[in-house]
């Protein structure tokens, strides 16, 4: 048997994880959406890919005005939050509230439109180009050790996402609208005649969703350190994938699909080559939806009556 | 309290309901009963806001809800347990039970309710960290009027609570029908189940193909000889 080298697999792992981390939290926007009004909700990468741009311009105007890189980071992050949680609004009161009776084909495509939309938005407010994504994370010294391993972008990463994901389950297990949000989906007309207004609790889906997918693009454009308009398609689709994988509308499964898609992905990078990289994940959702559509911990489908 | 005058309700251009006129006072047991298909869900449906009427008006006292939102409805005072119960079969008991209380903000006093629907059905009590979806059909019933009543409403509306459940636990059912009956709760009772639904109720309405087709107090259509060969298979 040939020797294992440890070190490079540690190295893939932590890269995967890392990636898987952003898929995840993009994940979840699609999950949580389709889990309440079963929409694939195309435009979600793009929101991904506008919170990564609203990093850059606060971090431009706040580099101007000469802030630490830390402060950069979180003002960035939160003011991503913000206004990708209006636009992620705006998104579902435009192009999908008015065909909540439709048939079900209907606001698939307008998602599909509005995605294109969104996209060449930003390439004509900003720009086509790649554009460069300041360093705003700073070098910890307790990293030091395994800085070939593990980047400090990549620990904030880690860390940040499992945080955010940790406060959204217990937000949906413990809070009243976590608990209105489980039941929506569940039956939602059974939780309308509790009188839950099935409106408010899309609208907040919406709204988490997206926050979700701003911590992912502020995180991953200070990782790669560069970003355009166009980030959000690839970003979006695996983490779609990675949404079947766990199997759509379970949150945790959407964890765990966004994990093990980011390793599947680096080890087959590693191991085999970074050509097959974003081929792997195409493949994987192929090979889920033909053998195992509920994903690892989907349930059965159960025809909705 | 509740007035249903000249109602049609429609599902897209299918006409369900045919100019329903219905009244239920405070403090009755009033009965809905008919076969399959006669319209009585959506009747109730119609109540709750979940269906649209096109025609005529619904007034709880005195005041038209049939244009206002579900949730508005639940707020009033009027709760459901629906056909099929409905439980959210991933959710705990304790779960269901809080999200009956929904729209209520008085923590104490849901602290209180739970406690008095534990003592009605102490098995919920025992599963209450159990998901909703594993309950038998009876718990399942037993926890569906329970999250109605979480809501406290003034008007419980009950469609086909005995429907495929064991006669002890239709006993059961219709008993604490009859006591949260007593203790003031007005009650608006669907059954099929004509024969157990007449005897507990005070007046029944009878509903064929979307009309109401007779209506009086439940003796006398006990003694009715067309219902008696319809309903109560006499
Ligand atoms: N969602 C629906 N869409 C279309 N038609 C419906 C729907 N629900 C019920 N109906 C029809 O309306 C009529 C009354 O149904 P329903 O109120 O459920 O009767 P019941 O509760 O008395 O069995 C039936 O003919 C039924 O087929
Ligand atoms: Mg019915």
């Amino acid at each position: 048997m040939a020797d294992i080298d440890w070190h490079y697999f540690l190295e893939l792992l932590v890269s995967g994880v890392t990636k898987g981390c952003i898929y995840a939290l993009i994940a979840l926007g699609y999950t949580m959406v389709y889990g309440i009004i079963e929409l694939i909700n195309f435009a979600h990468g793009e929101v991904y890919m506008l919170g990564a741009f609203t990093g850059l311009i606060v971090a431009g105007v706040l580099g101007v005005m000469g802030f630490p890189e830390t402060g950069i980071l979180l003002i960035g992050g939160v003011v991503a939050v913000i206004y990708c949680s209006a636009y992620g609004f705006t998104v579902e009161k435009i192009a999908y509230k008015p065909l909540r009776n439709a048939t079900r084909l209907s606001p698939l495509i307008s998602a599909i439109g509005m995605s294109i939309f969104l996209q060449n938005y930003v390439r004509i407010a900003q720009t086509q180009d790649f554009l460069r994504y300041p360093n705003l994370i700073p070098d910890f010294a307790f990293l030091e050790p395994i800085s070939d391993i593990l980047r400090p972008s990549g620990f904030v990463i880690i860390v940040t996402s499992s945080l955010v994901m940790a406060v959204l389950t217990l937000f949906i297990k413990y809070t009243r609208l976590g608990k209105a949000m489980r039941a929506t989906a569940q039956n939602r007309k059974m939780a309308m005649l509790l009188g839950i207004d099935s409106d408010r609790i899309i609208s907040a889906t919406f709204i988490i969703g997206s926050a979700l997918a701003a911590v992912g693009g502020v995180l991953i454009a200070s990782h790669t350190q560069q970003i355009n308009f166009n980030i959000g398609f690839l970003a979006g689709i695996k983490a779609f994938t990675a949404a079947v994988l766990g199997g759509i509308g379970s949150i945790p499964g959407a964890m765990l699909g966004g994990i093990v898609l980011g390793c599947c992905e680096s080890f087959a990078a590693g191991y085999l080559s970074s050509d097959y990289e974003d081929m792997f994940a195409f493949a994987i959702l192929i090979l889920i939806l033909i053998f195992r559509p509920s994903g690892l911990l989907g349930k059965a489908k159960v025809q909705k009556v | 309290m509740l007035e249903l005058k000249g109602v049609c309700t429609y599902y897209g251009n299918i006409q369900a309901l045919w100019d329903v006129n219905l009244t239920i006072n405070q403090g009755e047991i009033v009965t809905l009963v008919g076969a399959n298909g006669a319209g009585k869900s959506t009747t109730l449906m119609s109540i709750c806001g979940a269906a649209a009427l096109r025609r005529g008006e619904i007034l709880f006292e005195g005041q038209p809800i049939h244009t206002m939102r579900p949730d508005k409805i639940v707020r009033l005072g009027i709760s459901q347990v629906p056909e099929g119960r409905l439980i959210f079969p991933d959710m705990t008991v304790q779960e269901n039970l809080d999200l009956g209380a929904y729209l209520r903000r008085d923590t104490r006093n849901i602290a209180r309710d739970q406690e008095m629907i534990f003592d009605m059905f102490p098995i919920l009590a025992k599963r209450r960290t159990q998901a909703g979806g594993t309950l038998s059909g009876g718990e399942q019933q037993m926890l569906a009027i329970s999250r109605a009543l979480m809501a406290k409403p003034r008007l419980l509306l009950l469609d086909e609570p005995s429907l495929g459940l064991a006669p002890i636990i239709i006993r059961q059912i219709f008993d604490i029908i009859r006591q949260v009956n007593k203790e003031g709760m007005t009650v608006f009772l669907v059954e099929q189940n004509a024969n157990q639904a007449l005897r507990v109720a005070n007046r029944g309405y009878v509903m064929e193909t979307g009309r109401i087709t007779l209506s009086g107090p439940s003796d006398e259509l006990m003694a009715n000889p067309e219902v008696r060969k319809a309903y109560l298979g006499v």
